[in-house]
């Protein structure tokens, strides 16, 4: 993964989708009229069969929540994932956060295997390196178990 | 009933990855079709065609494209995508043409033609694209399959081995299969030996993908009384359902679930909700049924459906499995076809193959992979952006 002597900039993978500080959260949306959280951030309609608004307010989610499933990756994805060489297998979660009723993917950290986890373990949300470019360092959101 | 159809025929080109054009394949599914039916061509007057996203223009218009292949001759053509559910979806508008009274026969047709490797998303940046996101942040097809089946051995108390006997017993009933692309028989430990690919699904948990195509002739109850067919199997029910807000199961090719925070909203499963239309349609249960093709795009995804299918209680389709309940010869029969473990998925097809072989099962055609006795047959499958079927045969 990134070198740890590097001096490059931390830049968010994809840009808007978390905040950058020491206890990151995903940014997502709420419906004004049902109350409904989109990630990612949903802003001209509802996809409530039942509300029809188009007034969303955009919402830190919960950076933490439990495990719904996990699983690995043994095989280096297709573009645009860019792997580090040689390929290191990753873990990756589907969390499910309380208050906003819904899941969410993501890698796991690093040094973390499928066999420390288990459906229902308590998860929060850091950011980590996804990958190197010639300018800057791109982080994204990944998922811990806590401490 | 009122809204049953009569299938006459049935047709299947073998599956393989054999490069060819994908019309290729639908004119010889479409032509075993109408000999097994014995229909002249001509007489079809309404081909519903499965579309093919990967093979151009042709592939987009494939209802035009076959009727074109086997001879204009002023039938009316549709074109339905939907994904794997594709040819339910065609399906289901020759039915309907039937029942308005607007046809009497009905040619109904999916072919595809695969490419090798990867199916990559375009380059760039395009955080706006649910199937770039996913793949710049490593997230492949087997990753949510991975995660459906790691979530029953951590509930259920399902193993690896389980998943393996999904596969031996798949391909022991695809080996006794012609039109199956893979025919080799395999133990456990064959599973056991492939490379993993998302833990805990091996290389042979995973289906792959096929060239391949499948045909139907349909027609109303009437039509087929008067050539002599009135004890056809006949469709009772066709299930084409979108999902309902909010799905609680993380789908390809999205990064979260919906969120069933708000008022009177509850998370749904929609592999679970696709049966239920198609028995009420056809007023029958689970309990009737004697044999179901269920969408294996892995081999813990076979479980998965036994249990959607209410075949069992959730959380005991392995049991059902360790018991010799889902084998040929077994109490309900899954995937006696071989499923797409035998086939791999060539997607425009697969939920027309699936029923071609409910229709050989039900006329007790099967050979070695017979059911016996079958009367009621169900079909299950799912694919992308909120598509799936069910189809109830019975005879």
């Amino acid at each position: 993964m990134s070198d740890p002597m590097s001096n490059k900039p931390h830049a968010a993978a994809i840009e808007g989708w978390h905040t950058l500080g020491e206890q990151p959260h995903l940014i997502g949306t709420r419906c004004c009229g049902c109350g409904t959280y989109f990630f990612p951030k949903q802003t001209h309609y509802c996809k409530n069969p039942d509300c029809d608004s188009s007034e969303f307010e955009e919402v830190e989610l919960s950076r933490t929540g439990t495990v719904w499933s996990y699983t690995n990756a043994c095989y280096k994805p297709p573009a645009p994932f860019v792997a580090a060489e040689p390929f290191e297998p990753y873990t990756i979660a589907a969390v499910q956060l309380e208050k906003e009723q819904m899941t969410v993917l993501g890698q796991v950290v690093e040094g973390v295997s499928t066999a420390d986890l288990k459906v229902g373990m308590p998860m929060e949300l850091v950011l980590e390196t996804l990958h190197e470019t010639e300018d800057d360092i791109k982080v994204t959101w990944k998922w811990k178990p806590v401490a | 009933m009122s809204n049953e159809i009569a299938i006459l025929g049935a047709g299947m080109h073998p599956w393989g990855k054999w490069g060819h054009n994908f019309v290729e394949y639908g004119v010889a599914a479409a032509r075993e079709a109408l000999a097994d039916a014995g229909v002249p061509w001509r007489d079809v007057r309404f081909v519903s065609g499965g579309a093919t996203v990967r093979c151009g223009y042709p592939g987009y218009v494939a209802g035009a494209t076959f009727a074109q292949a086997l001879g204009w001759q002023g039938a009316e053509v549709n074109t339905s995508y939907a994904a794997c559910a594709s040819g339910s979806q065609a399906l289901a508008a020759a039915r309907n043409k039937i029942l308005a009274g607007e046809c009497e026969v009905a040619l109904v047709v999916g072919a595809d033609t695969t490419p090798k490797g990867f199916l990559a998303p375009a380059g760039g940046y395009r955080p706006e694209d649910p199937d770039w996101v996913r793949f710049y942040l490593g997230i492949t097809n087997p990753t949510y399959f991975a995660l459906y089946a790691r979530r029953r051995m951590d509930l259920y108390g399902d193993t690896q081995a389980d998943f393996a006997k999904v596969k031996v017993k798949n391909a022991a009933a695809g080996s006794k299969n012609p039109r199956a692309r893979y025919k080799k028989c395999f133990t456990e430990e064959d599973v056991a030996a492939s490379a993993m690919v998302a833990d805990p699904l091996r290389l042979m948990d995973i289906c792959a993908t096929s060239d391949g195509g499948a045909a139907l002739i349909v027609s109303s109850v009437d039509y087929a009384k008067r050539i002599g067919k009135g004890d056809a199997p006949r469709i009772a029910a066709i299930s084409t359902v979108t999902p309902s807000f909010a799905s609680g199961v993380v789908e390809m090719p999205d990064i979260a679930t919906d969120s069933a925070a708000a008022e009177g909203i509850d998370a749904q499963s929609f592999r679970a909700a696709l049966p239920i239309k198609a028995y009420e349609e056809a007023g029958i249960g689970p309990e009737d049924v004697d044999v179901a093709e269920v969408y294996d795009l892995s081999t813990a995804l076979e479980l998965d459906w036994i249990e959607d299918l209410r075949l069992c209680e959730r959380g005991d389709a392995a049991k059902l499995l360790r018991a010799g309940d889902t084998s040929i010869g077994g109490r309900i029969p899954v995937n006696p076809s071989g499923g797409l473990a035998c086939f791999g998925e060539a997607v425009p097809a697969q939920a027309l193959a699936q029923v071609c072989e409910l229709t050989w099962q039900l006329r007790g055609q099967s050979g070695e992979r017979q059911v016996q006795g079958a009367k009621v047959g169900i079909t299950a499958n799912q694919g992308l952006f909120g598509h799936g079927s069910s189809v109830i045969i019975k005879r």
